[in-house]
């Protein structure tokens, strides 16, 4: 059973979840506690805190926490008056024991992540969050990767397992209006009044806010941005410009636009590492379609292996590796070494 | 290369064995998992696979009567009406099934080598730690990550210590089949766990990453060690590639894609180094695609687990 919406568009932000790979995972309680207090106070719904690979990522992989991510849930769920909390878990790096220990440091929601053709991989993480009365949502990660119908059969999977909201999402930033367009309108087709549909936008190639506006035009409820677009890649839907442009089109989102604008501008924006753009490396994710986490790696292993990061990230986009596949760019960068050397030798 | 490193399973005192003699087996679940491994079985000099058991008929017996094994749909019921029994059993089930069968093989004395995600016996990796189970009523194959991956941290534990250790599997999303799909946190426990008991490292993670790609991706695994600043890098290199030979004696397409690679010490890793291991696991073709690794070496060193315990056997009663 879905929700009940409070407000025309739930909106949902992603700065302390998403941001965290911008942040290479470095978040401090501090800049936790100051960020959901900003967001909360602003009206937003939906805070999500977790690591950028979801319960479980710290690790050699995708980047070790500064800060337990239990810690910083529990110090969210303290901070917030209104706002729930919400988590993110990829089956095959985060647990049912997991989603445990970030229910009891409370988290009310669970956001279940799979590449848009494995949906088949989260019913367990589902049923067990229906369990612990959670909240759901249900993330089809790259989903450029599939076809609109076969997107909307794995939506399917996820409602039948208990999800309450299956997501576009976009982890390459690669959907351009059509593509998103064609489907959400598969996704509401197939869900019907079960559950909600939501987007989750990168800015790879600038299409995170317009793709939102069309993703509401047709049915889309449950929309992500981050502050800033602190996020992956060149970032997430800005939570700010969301705010702005709902506001402007008479869309009811519940949030103060000039609170968000003094959240981002304030807060957030003095603890940026750098702000996320569009620059060589993230327009190619975009382009080629490559998971935009691959970023900050990628421009590590071009710098230890002395080759161009966007090099590497075009070779994962050849090989189709998939959310997860971190590793698999270390992999890339000694090839394109090896390949290099040839070349010159 | 020879054994620095100590124990080499496939040990040349099998010259001493009389090579007529034969160690009966059955397969029990004629899916896959077991129509691959009877191809591997019936490679065996010391093993004999005499019975396929099934629950109803299936291509899978078909197949196996057709390799010249007699193959039955009446269960384990029927299988423990044999006369003789069989001396070794391996289970390409459930772990619901094996659970249930499992008493019923001890009872009978019959040694079960256990593919299934049950792990009820030990959990055993050929060329790690099988030696001090060679006799073990049960033995369980951990997962196919496990297999691909704990040599590698045995290989680095054997010469330096390992605080952490963390793999990362990528399988073929059509060589995951729905048992896996629907228990994947069962992968990343117990792989995780077996990481650190088997392969020696004090602290053990896994993640799996299913990607469907097309044509499929060849089975990876990346090994990460976190290791001293001062680790001795030589033998790190030299123990990792003698243990490579050494799996490949029963998965030849086991292969490093780099060297080691070792990184410096940072901060946030607690002032430690690491090292990073890139495997590209290619199976044999037998029954199961060459892209699935995953599938063919839990297959390959199930047959390899098997051959041991028979050469046991065999030497037992020379």
């Amino acid at each position: 059973m879905r929700p009940e919406l409070i407000h025309d568009v739930r909106i949902i932000d992603t700065t302390l979840r998403d941001g965290s790979h911008a942040m290479a995972h470095q978040f401090t309680e501090t800049q936790v506690r100051d960020t959901v207090r900003a967001l909360d106070q602003a009206g937003v719904e939906v805070i999500e805190v977790t690591h950028g690979d979801g319960l479980g990522g710290s690790s050699f992989n995708y980047g070790f926490s500064h800060t337990d991510e239990m810690v910083l849930i529990a110090a969210a769920r303290e901070e917030a008056r209104n706002a729930k909390i919400a988590v993110l878990l990829v089956p095959g790096i985060g647990t049912v024991e997991d989603l445990k220990r970030a229910r009891d440091a409370g988290a009310d929601m669970v956001r279940v992540a799979t590449h848009c053709t494995e949906a088949d991989v989260s019913p367990q993480h589902f049923a067990a969050a229906r369990e612990l009365g959670m909240e759901t949502a249900g993330f089809l990660m790259m989903a450029h990767k599939t076809s609109p119908e076969n997107l909307a059969k794995q939506a399917r999977i996820m409602v039948d397992a208990g999800c309450q909201a299956p997501y576009v999402t976009d982890s390459a930033g690669a959907l351009l209006m059509d593509d998103g367009r064609a489907r959400f309108e598969a996704l509401v087709a197939e869900v019907g009044d079960e559950a909600w549909v939501g987007y989750h936008g990168h800015q790879n190639m600038s299409f995170g806010v317009a793709n939102s506006v069309i993703g509401y035009e047709v049915g889309v409820r449950y929309i992500d941005g981050s502050l800033c677009a602190l996020g992956a890649g060149s970032g997430n839907s800005p939570t700010e410009v969301l705010a702005a442009v709902f506001d402007r089109l008479g869309i009811e989102t519940g949030v103060d636009v000039s609170g968000l604008l003094d959240a981002a501008e304030e807060v957030v924006r003095p603890y940026l590492p750098r702000w996320p753009k569009m620059d060589r490396n993230a327009i190619v994710q975009g382009w080629a379609g490559v998971y935009s986490s691959f970023l900050l790696h990628a421009e590590r292993a071009g710098e230890r292996y002395k080759v161009p990061a966007h090099e590497i990230l075009r070779r994962c986009g050849e090989l189709g590796y998939v959310g997860g596949q971190e590793d698999m760019i270390i992999d890339v960068a000694i090839q394109l070494a090896a390949e290099r050397e040839k070349g010159h030798g | 290369m020879s054994g620095t490193f100590g124990f080499r399973p496939t040990a040349r005192a099998t010259m001493l064995v009389d090579m007529s003699a034969q160690v009966t087996a059955a397969i029990v679940g004629p899916g896959n998992i077991g129509t691959d491994l009877l191809a591997k079985l019936q490679r065996s000099k010391v093993i004999d696979v005499r019975h396929m058991v099934g629950v109803v008929e299936s291509d899978g017996l078909a197949r196996a009567r057709e390799a010249g094994v007699e193959a039955s749909a009446g269960g384990v019921d029927w299988l423990l009406r044999q006369d003789p029994l069989p001396q070794l059993v391996f289970e390409a089930t459930s772990a619901k099934a094996h659970q249930a069968n499992a008493p019923r093989y001890a009872e009978a004395g019959i040694q079960a080598v256990d593919l299934t995600p049950a792990h009820l016996g030990p959990m055993v990796c050929p060329p790690v730690n099988l030696r001090d189970h060679l006799a073990a009523p049960n033995v369980s194959m951990i997962t196919c990550g496990g297999q691909a991956t704990i040599p590698m941290v045995h290989a680095v534990s054997r010469v330096t210590p390992v605080p952490y250790a963390e793999i990362i599997a990528s399988i073929a999303s059509r060589s995951a089949g729905p048992g896996t799909r629907a228990n994947i946190d069962e992968f990343t426990h117990i792989t995780g766990r077996a990481v650190a008991e088997v392969g020696g490292a004090a602290k053990g993670k896994a993640i799996i990453v299913l990607n469907p790609v097309e044509p499929p991706m060849i089975m990876r695994d990346t090994v990460f060690c976190m290791i001293g600043p001062d680790a001795d890098h030589g033998g790190i290199v030299r123990s990792v590639h003698e243990m490579v030979a050494q799996v490949q004696e029963y998965v030849p397409g086991y292969t490093l894609r780099a060297d080691p690679q070792f990184d410096e010490p940072r901060q946030d890793w607690g002032g430690n180094a690491r090292v990073a291991l890139f495997l590209e696991i290619k199976g044999n073709g037998d029954y199961l695609p060459e892209y699935a690794g995953n599938l063919d070496i839990m297959t390959a060193a199930a047959a390899q687990v098997g051959e041991l315990m028979a050469r046991a056997k065999l030497e037992a009663r020379a």
